[in-house]
């Protein structure tokens, strides 16, 4: 911007923030917000001539409308807050895992064998905690390969565990092709048992997800907060310098760290296999794993930040397929109205972090 | 012998879309950003481009293959710079990050894409823009029937196959021996220092991310109109070929020249899984096939373990990539 | 009098921090001006506001007469100003060549082969070594910053400004570079040098014009100055500038280092075969230019770098009949063995302390092991937070607040004060005052001598030779990894320190 006046004074200068206070944090998001839903209220507009309010309106329905959907609301939101959760100490770490989708999928892929495989021979108790634990297994195996070559030779993670995703999601085709046999889709698994389903609490077999994914949301905020490992992870993140300077194993805990990001988006297939689908495809993560970094980015990491925003994009979502059925639309309008969400909240950081300051003014403060 | 030539003629179109998306890229890259946008940019491109060509064929009275293909180009450049200039402001002036900012571009232009494609499917599975796949997929005349096999496998393409290979051979000279290169690079190495030698950082950036948008764009317009044989559906393929187009920009370690054979090899190893068996006279079952789908994307985790193991310092991503510039940091 | 520059009430603030207010300033065409001032009062900040980075608040500029606008460096060099900066501003992975003429302008064509050639002829007028073909990764300190001015003197500049030039150089090459200078000036250039050392001030130019804390004091013809009155005017008041040197007391070897040899990643020898000891109750100097081996020599010491097969640091506890071998051991190691040993790296935020984080969490850094609970201790270090910051004077306002928010004086203080409270019984410490004003220097310097006087061995890594050889007992001079001699900080000259520092003796290299 400086370089568009050249010879004359900028016409606008960018000034950095001290210490941004509590208030301007907070108005620059709520602004932020309010115009995409403006932008988003014109797009609506001139693409289908509805009216904003109305559709507005129909997309408060999609959570609001009747309990049910709000029940439906929290479950996707769990999903998608519980792969937050896992990526925070990876991201506070400064490992860019973008690799959550797969390690949700592996997690999944390992509940499903559970269930075809040892469904008739253990007890309901003991298969649930088996396919807890390899699910939590196979996510923190696909976790920590990238992070030991991070560790080893300083491999970019970002495009690793991007990779990662892909191979993951060609062992699950591999896999479901196997377990499907002749039959033209897999349906849902052990149908005629149940077994390894989560058993119905208060109605719906998901709720057993939402409290599960509560605590450990708040295990995760005290692990970060107060734990020595936690302690460790931030100073691994900040300076690496610093951490091997006190004496921190800087490849230990990259690897420990990525492990346990795995392991919590391998508990996320297994909530998603055992409590919601009680079947696996490829699109078992949804994309969840990629929404969900955006989510840990924008709440800075803080677990509670994240089932905000969480809570924010599934009500969109779910706003949006119901007014995709309400208007014959398509569900993909979704994809759009939160894109530009997204782009408003990740500028308004700018407004944050920064001030502006215009010619006029700084005559004024010269004289 | 005819299954290798099938196999080529299947891998070089492959590899051109990607090649496209990974010139792109290199390019965005190259001035210190990285775009994880690609699979959205190639998504308004294609779409962009087959919009345009579909409602000239249907509109026109008499539609004409070259205005077809030139309004297409325009459509898809334009929507693709479009992204690129979205990605840019939010990233450059508004100084995001550029991971989280990419895949949010990333959901937007799949959700541009397949949103308006709904209204031209109009309730069908797939709707098709014949004219405008014969005019890119059209071969070179002449030459691609004299010489047999030979023919075949070096001009029976479309003309954006060769306009890649002749893109990544001026990107090559552009970015090397050029002032407009040579300045590049210094944004992307250093942009303090770029700074202080009077070059605009801003510009270039801004520059080098929506000209690299716009070629990402144009693969995803010769998937649609060439490769996909003029087809729209609502799939999620493009998105797949977007992260192998980031995958391709390491494998090259961010030389365009690289790009030309190896985007052909990640051709062949993505139809790896439909003509090794026959090369070899097995059958597989196709639980098999959905197994070595995964080939490139393990290719290309070799190869960025390889290269991080050498350490090479030409070899090495652009320094400053990833990083936001604010000139008065201190 | 017409003046090349003149600058006239130039304000710039930072956020709430006021880096330069109401200063005014002319330089004369054909003069060579110092530009004196403590850390932190603004001198560069100055500058860059006459070559582009920065656009000031309020005030004017005058080129050559004409009121100018600087909004960027393009300007500058249009003006013929040209800065060479203290961290140089090339391209890593660019030949000389490319790094020149990157910055060549627009008119111009675009041939390297010409710009070689024309760099090359600037070159031999004013007697630069240089290759033009070689990367900028593979160059010297003192290349690089040779490039750097052959950079600016290629696009024509008239004014030129150079930041600390001498900070990175020996003796010897601040010599010759004072004579490139002072060629500068025979053909009619202006030079403006920024700089915090007296002696060079006295030295090399006509003028000296002073700022403090980020107001303009005054300019002075050096040939009327002193030491003395130029800091009083840099400081604001009297400053004893005397370092009280004890007689070492009852020295006890604490560290032996024998045969130690350190290959950097890439496989190339930083530490060549080093041998010396290390007594409690003295300060040990080390000497070098930079990027000669201190540094690893520091991190080999604090398990923080291997070494090589055969090298030896052994520490010597109250049982001197029993060494410690400590290579091999990492830092928590050495702590875990009852090992007192502090470190105070040269890179402050970026290795001592965590920036992001306050003084409580800084302090934690060393003690967050302790006790055998999965959570952190947070009332330990807080005390000590407290302590450090009533103790030493640390202004900051809360414990709570970023240590990268603190100056550069408050920040040493806070990463000093940390490591002494260990109660080590070896001290090291790599550019300690580096970046640091007048009086906390001063305050380091006591701290140093304490630590001295309570037995404790002292390592100090100073690039100032004068004040090594004001406060050290014994200096020991690295040269290309090699130890060129241990001299006697009582007896030695600067002159002889300086050429150890770049002329390897033949049989020097143990003690």
């Amino acid at each position: 911007m400086k370089e568009m006046v050249t010879g004359k004074e900028p016409f606008v200068r960018i000034i950095k923030r001290d210490v941004p206070s509590k208030k301007d944090q907070v108005i620059p998001r709520v602004l932020a917000i309010l115009a995409a839903l403006v932008v988003d209220a014109l797009f609506i507009f001139f693409v289908t001539g509805l009216n904003p309010f109305a559709v507005y309106g129909v997309m408060f329905q999609g959570t609001f409308g009747t309990s049910i959907r709000f029940s439906w609301a929290l479950r996707d939101l769990v999903t998608l807050l519980c792969i937050g959760i896992a990526l925070a100490p990876a991201f506070k770490m400064r490992f860019w895992n973008v690799g959550a989708e797969g390690q949700v999928l592996m997690g999944a892929l390992a509940t499903a064998l559970c269930m075809v495989y040892l469904g008739g021979a253990l007890p309901t108790a003991l298969l649930l905690v088996v396919m807890c634990l390899a699910s939590l297994l196979a996510g923190a195996l696909w976790g920590w390969i990238p992070a030991f070559f991070k560790a080893k030779w300083n491999t970019n993670e970002t495009l690793f565990t991007l990779m990662m995703n892909y191979v993951a999601t060609s062992i699950v085709a591999c896999a479901t092709n196997i377990m499907r046999g002749q039959a033209s889709s897999l349906g849902k698994l052990n149908m005629g048992t149940q077994a390894g389903w989560f058993p119905s609490l208060l109605g719906q077999r998901y709720n057993i997800n939402i409290i599960v994914v509560t605590l450990v949301m708040f295990l995760m905020f005290f692990y970060l907060k107060y734990s020595k490992q936690g302690y460790e992870i931030s100073v691994v993140g900040e300076s690496e310098n610093t951490a091997r300077y006190v004496g921190i194993r800087v490849k230990r805990v990259l690897m420990r760290t990525m492990c346990i990001s795995g392991a919590i988006c391998g508990l996320c297939g297994f909530l998603i296999v055992a409590g919601k689908d009680q079947t696996i495809s490829t699109n078992t993560a949804g994309g969840n794993g990629f929404t969900a970094i955006i989510v840990a980015w924008m709440a800075k990491f803080n677990p509670f930040y994240m089932a905000l925003i969480s809570f924010l994009l599934v009500f969109l979502s779910r706003g949006a397929s119901e007014i995709a059925s309400a208007y014959g639309l398509n569900d993909f309008a979704v994809d759009i109205i939160t894109g530009i969400i997204l782009f408003f909240l990740l500028g308004c950081e700018f407004f944050i972090q920064y001030r502006l300051v215009f010619r006029e003014k700084t005559r004024k403060e010269a004289q | 012998m005819s299954i290798l030539i099938a196999w080529i003629l299947r891998a070089i179109p492959f590899g051109t879309i990607i090649m496209y998306g990974a010139m792109g890229e290199i390019m965005t890259e190259k001035s210190g950003n990285l775009n994880l946008g690609v699979p959205g940019i190639m998504y308004l491109g294609g779409f962009a481009g087959y919009g345009a060509a579909y409602f000239y064929e249907r509109l026109a009275a008499h539609p004409n293959p070259f205005v077809c293909i030139l309004l297409s180009l325009l459509c898809c450049l334009a929507a693709a710079m479009a992204g690129g200039l979205i990605f840019s402001f939010l990233t450059i002036t508004l100084r995001a990050n550029q991971n989280v900012t990419g895949l949010a571009l990333t959901t937007f232009g799949m959700g541009v894409a397949n949103f308006f494609g709904v209204f031209i499917l109009n309730g069908s599975s797939y709707s098709a823009a014949p004219l405008a796949n014969k005019a890119y997929a059209a071969k070179i005349p002449f030459l691609s029937e004299k010489f047999g096999t030979v023919s075949q496998l070096l001009f029976g393409y479309g003309f954006l196959v060769y306009g890649a290979v002749i893109l990544a051979v001026v990107l090559h000279i552009i970015l090397n021996h050029t002032r407009v290169g040579l300045q590049l690079r210094a944004v992307g190495e250093n942009p303090a220092t770029a700074d202080a030698s009077g070059i605009s950082v801003t510009k270039y950036k801004y520059l080098a991310t929506c000209l690299g948008a716009a070629i990402s764009g144009i693969g995803g317009l010769y998937y649609v109109l060439d490769y996909n044989q003029g087809i729209w559906a609502t799939t999620g393929q493009i998105e797949a070929l977007g992260w192998l187009a980031v995958a391709l920009v390491i494998f090259t370690t961010w030389k365009p020249l690289n790009t030309i054979w190896g985007a052909y090899l990640f051709g062949v190893l993505y139809w790896l899984y439909q003509f090794l068996p026959g090369i070899l006279g097995i059958t597989v079952s196709s639980y098999v096939t959905d197994l070595i789908q995964m080939v490139p994307y393990v290719v290309t985790i070799v190869v960025l373990i390889v290269v991080s193991q050498r350490r090479k310092k030409e070899n090495q991503p652009p320094a400053s990539l990833g990083l936001a510039y604010f000139r008065e940091d201190r | 009098m017409e003046y090349a520059v003149q600058l006239k009430h130039v304000t710039k603030t930072f956020g709430k921090v006021v880096a330069n207010k109401d200063v005014s300033l002319d330089v004369r065409y054909g003069e060579i001006l110092s530009l004196l001032g403590e850390n932190g009062s603004g001198k560069t900040t100055l500058m860059n506001m006459l070559s582009g980075i920065y656009y000031p608040d309020s005030g004017q500029i005058f080129v050559e007469g004409k009121q100018v606008e600087i909004s960027a460096p393009k300007d500058a060099y249009a003006l013929g100003i040209g800065m060479v900066h203290q961290h140089f501003k090339l391209v890593d992975v660019f030949t000389a060549t490319e790094n020149i003429a990157l910055g060549l302008d627009k008119k111009e064509k675009f041939d390297q082969k010409a710009v070689k050639a024309k760099a090359a002829a600037i070159c031999e007028k004013y007697h630069f070594e240089l290759n033009l073909d070689q990367k900028v990764y593979e160059m010297s300190v003192s290349q690089k910053q040779t490039l750097e001015i052959v950079k600016v003197l290629y696009r024509g500049a008239r004014i030129l400004i150079l930041d600390e030039p001498t900070a990175v150089l020996t003796p010897q090459e601040t010599e010759k570079l004072f004579q490139v200078i002072r060629n500068m000036r025979r053909d009619g250039k202006s030079v403006i040098i920024i700089t915090h050392k007296l002696h060079e001030v006295l030295e090399i130019s006509d003028r000296v014009a002073i700022l403090r804390r980020g107001e303009y004091i005054g300019t002075v013809d050096t040939k009327d100055a002193t030491e003395s009155s130029l800091t009083e005017m840099m400081v604001g008041e009297k400053v004893e500038l005397n370092i009280d040197r004890t007689e070492p007391v009852n020295p006890k070897k604490r560290l032996s280092i024998q045969n130690l040899t350190v290959y950097s990643r890439e496989g190339v020898k930083i530490l060549d075969d080093v041998s010396f000891d290390a007594f409690g109750g003295e300060i040990l100097g080390i000497a070098g230019v930079s990027g000669n081996g201190q540094k690893e020599l520091l991190e080999a010491i604090a398990g923080l770098q291997p070494a090589a097969k055969g090298s030896k640091v052994r520490f010597f506890g109250e049982d001197q009949e029993k060494p410690v071998e400590l290579l091999g051991k990492s830092p928590k190691q050495i702590r875990d063995a009852g090992i007192h040993l502090a470190f105070v790296p040269e890179d402050r935020l970026g290795m001592g302390l965590v920036g992001s984080m306050g003084m409580i969490e800084n302090m934690m850094l060393k003690s967050y092991e302790n006790g055998h609970s999965f959570l952190t201790d947070r009332k330990t270090p807080r005390e000590l937070a407290e302590q450090i910051k009533e103790e030493l004077h640390v202004v900051t306002p809360s414990i709570q607040t970023p240590v990268s928010r603190l100056s550069g004086g408050n920040v040493q203080k806070v990463l000093v004060g940390r490591e002494i409270a260990s109660s080590p019984i070896v001290l090291m410490t790599a550019y300690a005052v580096r970046g640091l004003d007048i009086n906390t220097s001063y305050t380091i310097y006591h701290l140093l001598g304490e630590q001295k006087e309570k037995g404790v061995a002292v390592i100090y890594v100073g690039e100032d030779l004068d004040v090594l050889l004001e406060l050290c007992d014994r200096i020991l001079v690295l040269c290309g990894g090699k130890v060129n001699g241990i001299v006697d900080g009582r007896t030695t000259t600067k002159e002889d320190v300086g050429m150890r520092m770049t002329n390897l003796k033949k049989g020097a290299t143990r003690q």
